[in-house]
Formats: structure tokens, sequence, C-alpha cells
């Protein structure tokens, strides 16, 4: 079985999924309790205009993504502090003419660019080295700034507005959060692809959610859960020849549903 | 004469709609005071405009003397109890965690509360008498236990102006009652307090100052002087009247009149 492990592509890949599994899972716990699964498709979409772009331009199309994201998230932050459009108006615009300015970009090309394919389906086979450090880096950067923040981030999303009456920059924080939802976007579309990213960020958390009540614990179980759906992802994908993403998204699914039974929150509501 | 909050000629507008008009409100240092009036008479909507969560069309606000937007370091001066509707009870987090949430402030961006800081929020929970749920998620506490952790996390941050909105909603008789003792001592401590609710006789009898507000501030004055048939009238519509109950006011409607939910 460990034999595969011996093709660098595989170890990129594994180090890509724990990285993709762990990540997903830290910043999902603020994007499930907090309701902004959405803004997280919406970053997911936009990231194509970056990767179209980046593929025209012959630079890695993640750097690329990374300036489209980013940009996606302030703008969706703009809009909602400001509340001059409703926020899920402001996500709509934005991802659906990001999408349309990387599907333009792409009738620039002369011909069909396969591997701006395997960005919508993600591929395992695609993640170069240079891939990989670019992803350590984000990931660790959003790790880290994560444990700097710790605290200020659980109590804006718990409590905004009390978050801002003890004199905390709420505002601030919120982009700060939505940043870090841009990065992990970015780190994970190489082998999720950018139709599927935003479940790994919602599933394993939302899995984990059923099973706690206590918000450390959530954020353990749900880095437990987002790396096992990565990881046995990953190797149910090789073996069954099946696109990775796809593969890793069912396998969270699957613990999803389970965690979903064995959840003592369902018991309490029957009772 | 210093005051705690001025608020000077004051309206807010939601678009079209107008929640505020022209109120104009001061608090000193070691009143109380209910702010009482029905439902969807603006009375959170005048608590968040104090604490600059709304931003008024019209009018000034000051808070200890500064714009609301302007307070940066001395927010620690302020205790805010929310309505209990504005927590998630399914968030999965401790009564312990929330009421450290009240430190936050005051320990400051990046930095971990300390010891000072853990001893505060047992203080606080002794204080409005759960310290035996500290280590319970938010969701498994009644309603009342968790109004306590509320004023617990308000608490916590030492504040000498503490402003409750509906703190009395969905808590029984026994709760109410405690609450208002604890109000009623903080406020024998010095503690500048004010309260928001629409139940007119429990708050009446534990404050020194009612302010009556119906979008316009009705009246402002000591309870017993405030809260007359006229008053009452005007806020409540035509077939309200306080019934005198040995010292304790109650507020009858009659059948058909508009009516508190």
């Amino acid at each position: 079985m460990l034999e595969i492990l011996s093709y660098t592509f595989m170890q990129r890949a594994l180090l890509a999924s724990v990285l993709i599994g762990t990540v997903s899972a830290v910043i999902g716990v603020y994007v499930v309790l907090r309701g902004l699964s959405f803004i997280g498709a919406g970053i997911a979409h936009a990231s194509f205009g970056g990767v179209a772009l980046g593929f025209l331009l012959g630079i890695n199309p993640l750097l690329t993504a990374v300036v489209f994201c980013l940009l996606t998230a302030w703008g969706i932050a703009w809009t909602s502090l400001r509340a001059e459009v409703k926020e899920d108006t402001a996500i709509g615009i934005f991802f659906a003419s990001t999408m349309a300015l990387g599907i333009l970009v792409i009738g620039l090309m002369r011909g069909y660019n396969v591997d701006l394919f395997g960005y919508l389906f993600g591929s395992v086979l695609a993640v170069t080295q240079e891939d990989l450090w670019l992803s350590l880096l984000l990931g660790a950067g959003v790790l880290l700034t994560v444990g700097l923040f710790f605290k200020e981030l659980l109590f804006i999303i718990f409590d905004p507005e009390m978050a801002r009456v003890s004199g905390l920059p709420a505002g601030a924080l919120y982009v700060l959060l939505l940043s870090l939802m841009a990065l992990t976007v970015v780190l994970s579309i190489k082998v999720v692809g950018i139709i599927l990213v935003s479940a790994l960020i919602v599933i394993p958390p939302a899995a984990a959610y059923q099973l706690t009540e206590d918000f450390r614990r959530m954020m353990l179980l749900a880095v437990v859960i987002g790396n096992l759906s990565a990881v046995v992802g990953l190797f149910l994908s090789y073996w069954l020849d099946t696109a990775s993403g796809a593969t890793m998204v069912l396998t969270a699914t699957a613990f999803f549903i389970l965690s979903a039974l064995l959840s003592p929150r369902r018991r309490r509501v029957r009772v | 004469m210093d005051y705690v909050i001025e608020l000077e000629n004051v309206t807010v507008c939601y678009q079209e709609l107008v929640a505020l008009e022209d109120v104009s409100l001061k608090m000193e240092i070691g009143e109380s005071l209910a702010l009482i009036g029905p439902n969807g008479s603006g009375k959170t909507t005048l608590i968040k405009t104090i604490l600059g969560l709304v931003t008024p069309v019209a009018g000034t606000v000051r808070l200890f003397g500064k714009p609301p937007q302007q307070l940066d370091g001395e927010w620690k001066r302020v205790g805010y109890v929310p309505q209990i509707a504005q927590i998630d009870s399914r968030f999965p987090i401790r009564v312990f965690d929330v009421v450290l949430m009240g430190r936050y402030g005051q320990v400051g961006l990046i930095r971990r509360p300390g010891r000072s800081d853990r001893e505060a929020v047992w203080r606080a929970l002794e204080q409005v008498g759960i310290g035996d749920l500290a280590r319970r998620p938010i969701g498994r506490l009644s309603g009342g236990q968790r109004q306590r952790a509320l004023v617990a996390r308000a608490l916590a941050a030492e504040p000498e102006l503490l402003l409750l909105d509906e703190p009395t909603t969905g808590v029984d008789v026994g709760t109410t009652e405690g609450l208002f003792d604890l109000l009623g001592e903080l406020h024998h401590q010095g503690m500048t307090i004010l309260v928001v609710s629409h139940d007119v006789g429990v708050v009446a009898q534990h404050v020194d100052q009612v302010a009556c507000l119906n979008r316009r501030l009705v009246a402002h004055g000591r309870p017993q002087e405030v809260l007359s048939g006229e008053v009452l009238q005007c806020m409540y519509g035509p077939e309200a009247a306080l019934v005198g109950h040995g010292e304790v006011p109650h507020l009858v409607v009659r059948r058909h009149g508009p009516h508190e939910g």
C-alpha cells in the first residue's frame, strides 16, 4: 500500500492534502459558526478569473489567484460593512463577474488549455514543487495569524456588537477573517478544484459541530476530520482513479453523515 | 456637571422609518435609570445609539464626554448586556469563555488573558450566582441562567456604566428579583445603571429615574412623578392604567387594547 508514496508526485499530494485538511478546517470553524459559507463559495469562484489571467500572463496562476481572491474578499467585506448593498447580493455580483472575466480571458488564449480545467476540478498530479512551497507559505501564514488573533476572531464571530463595544477593531478583524478565507481557498484549489474548495472548508467543521459544545474541541475535531477526509480521499482517488477533489469532498460528506448520526446534539433535540 | 451619557436632539432613521425623534437625555454619575416603552418604541435603538453601534442622522451623542467612536481605551468603563436573542445559544462555547470575553477589551490585541482576568471572571460569576455553571456549554443553560451569564460578562470588565437591554425577557420571577437586587447593590456601590424594559411595574420600584420612550421621550423623572395615567396612555394607548397594589404599581391594559408581547 505504501509503495505509492515512493512517487514524488504522491508525496507532494499527501503533504498538500494534510495542509489543506488542516488549514481549511481551522478557517472553516469560523465560516460555519458565523454562516459565511456563501462568501467562501464566492471567493473560490473568484479565483477562476485570477487563474485564467495567470495563464494568459504566463505567471504561476496561484499568484494571480491570491490577488483576485483577496480583492474579492475585501470587496465583499467593504460592501457588507458599509451596508449599502446586501451582502449576498454583493457576493453574487463579485463571483459572477470574476468568473466571467476568467471565461473572457480563456477566449483570448489560443486553443484550449487542459491545465486550466485541472484548476476547476482539481488534480493530484498537478501539484508542483513551487505550488507546494507557496501552499506551505500561505498555510503557515494563515495558521500563525489565527493563533495570534484567536480570542479576537472568536469574539467577532460570537458577538460582533459586543466585540465593538469592548473597543476591539471589529471591522478590521472581519476583513482579516475574510482575507484568511481567501488565502485558504487559494492553497486548496490546485488539489481540490475551484468548484469544490468551499466544501472542504464547510463540511469537516460542520461534522465537528455535531460532536461537541466546546469551541477549541470543535476546532481540534474539525482538523482531525479535515485531515482524514483529505488523506483518505487522496488514497481512494488514486486507487479508484477518480478526481481527487471530488473524492475528498465525498469522504468528508461520509464523515458528516456519521457524526450527525452519532451526535449528542441530535439526541438532545429528540428527548 | 459631568454626565456619563449625553444625548442632544438625537434622531435615528432606518431608511424611511424614524426610530428615534429628537431625543435629549442626560445621565449623571451614579444614577440609575429605567428606560421603558412599548415594543418598537426605539428602546434598543437608543442603547445602540449611546454605544455608537447606530449612527444618528441628527443630534449629538456623548459617552463619558466623548463621541462613542472616539472612546478607544475607555470602552472598559462601559458594560453592555445585549438582548438575549442576540446570542446564538447553539454556539459551542462554555460559560467561562463567554464571561472571559468581557475582559478581552482590557487584555488588548493578540495578548492572552492572565490570572487577574480569570479572577475577575470568577468574581463576576459568583456575583450573579452561577459560579457552579462555569464549565457548562451555553446551549445547556436555562433562559435565566443565560441572561445571568451575559450580565456576568458585562461585570467582568468592572465597568462604571452598565447598560442592560431587556434583561428580564424570558426570565422567571425569582431570577428577575435576584437580578434587580444585584443591580440595586451595584448601584449602591456607585455604578451608573441604565436598564431597558417593557416591564413597567417591576423596574419602577428599583430605580431613581424613569424615562418613557415612544420614539420621542414622553417623560423623564422620578418614578412616582412619571408613571401617571397620562404618560402611560401616551405610550400604551387610551386603555392603559396603573393600578396601585400596595407599594407595587401594576400596568393594566384593558382587553383589546394594544398589549405587550
